[in-house]
């Protein structure tokens, strides 16, 4: 990609698990075309993933009247990818620490712990209604 | 890919050989009914070959501890074997790596099940 450009994408999208393999392929695309190594790129794609799972499933428990929407950015300094629900989204400040001893075993609760770890920036914002995750990663 | 698994039985072990995804509506489903499936015969040694288990999520993640609690509650023992760089990470991440019993040989995991 010529760095000195711009792309985004955005899609709406119906609350449902295909929505989700469209996020995670458009993400791993994006994350291509941004030019990150190959790990970076599956690391990329996962978190989306994980983002994506939450809005269908916790944010818009499968309404079929809510949607899951994805912004998908590449500037020259970083990709940014923005997924929001148009339900009650995941409160980050409601989930258990999945590293403490008494959770280590908890077989769910890991996908925002896993955007943080592999993203530079994760950010919530509370919608009306809804909740927005926005995830950045450096291209520098 | 969905996962995919074969089932082997060696030295009173039974091995899983997974293959593909491990996540949500997917894989994951097909590991839970996998280890349910073995435990119902009785048998409660299980190893899981995680070789070509070439991309998990956090709710793969969260099969493999279901897994191994209920392998565990049901008084046997679940072992992973091979894992791939990329589960392998995960699990360290995730300080999963030191919970279950890994190995990267399967007579070496063969031979830790307790007689």
């Amino acid at each position: 990609m010529d760095d000195g450009k711009k792309k985004r994408i955005v899609l709406t999208l119906e609350s449902d698990l295909k929505s989700v393999e469209i996020v995670e392929t458009t993400a791993e695309a994006y994350a291509r075309d941004a030019g990150f190594d190959e790990d970076t790129t599956s690391n990329i794609s996962m978190v989306s993933r994980e983002a994506a799972v939450n809005a269908v499933l916790h944010g818009n428990k499968r309404d079929a009247s809510k949607h899951v929407i994805a912004v998908f950015e590449i500037t020259p300094e970083q990709l940014r990818i923005s997924i929001s629900d148009e339900g009650g989204g995941v409160n980050p400040d409601t989930i258990p620490d999945p590293l403490a001893a008494e959770n280590v075993l908890r077989p769910s609760g890991r996908g925002v712990f896993l955007m943080r770890a592999y993203m530079d920036e994760v950010h919530f914002r509370q919608l009306t209604p809804g909740m927005e995750i926005t995830m950045v990663k450096r291209r520098v | 890919m969905s996962m995919k698994f074969g089932t082997r039985h060696v030295s009173g072990v039974t091995v899983l050989d997974l293959s593909g995804k491990i996540t949500l509506g997917e894989g994951s489903v097909t590991i839970r009914d996998a280890v349910r499936e073995v435990l119902a015969t009785g048998s409660t040694k299980i190893l899981l070959n995680l070789a070509d288990v070439n991309y998990i999520d956090s709710s793969g993640i969260g099969e493999l501890v279901s897994a191994l609690t209920a392998v565990k509650n049901a008084g046997g023992e679940l072992k992973l074997l091979q894992l791939t760089k990329k589960v392998k990470d995960l699990l360290q991440i995730t300080k999963l790596y030191t919970v279950f019993d890994i190995f990267d040989v399967e007579s070496e995991a063969l031979a830790s099940y307790s007689k």
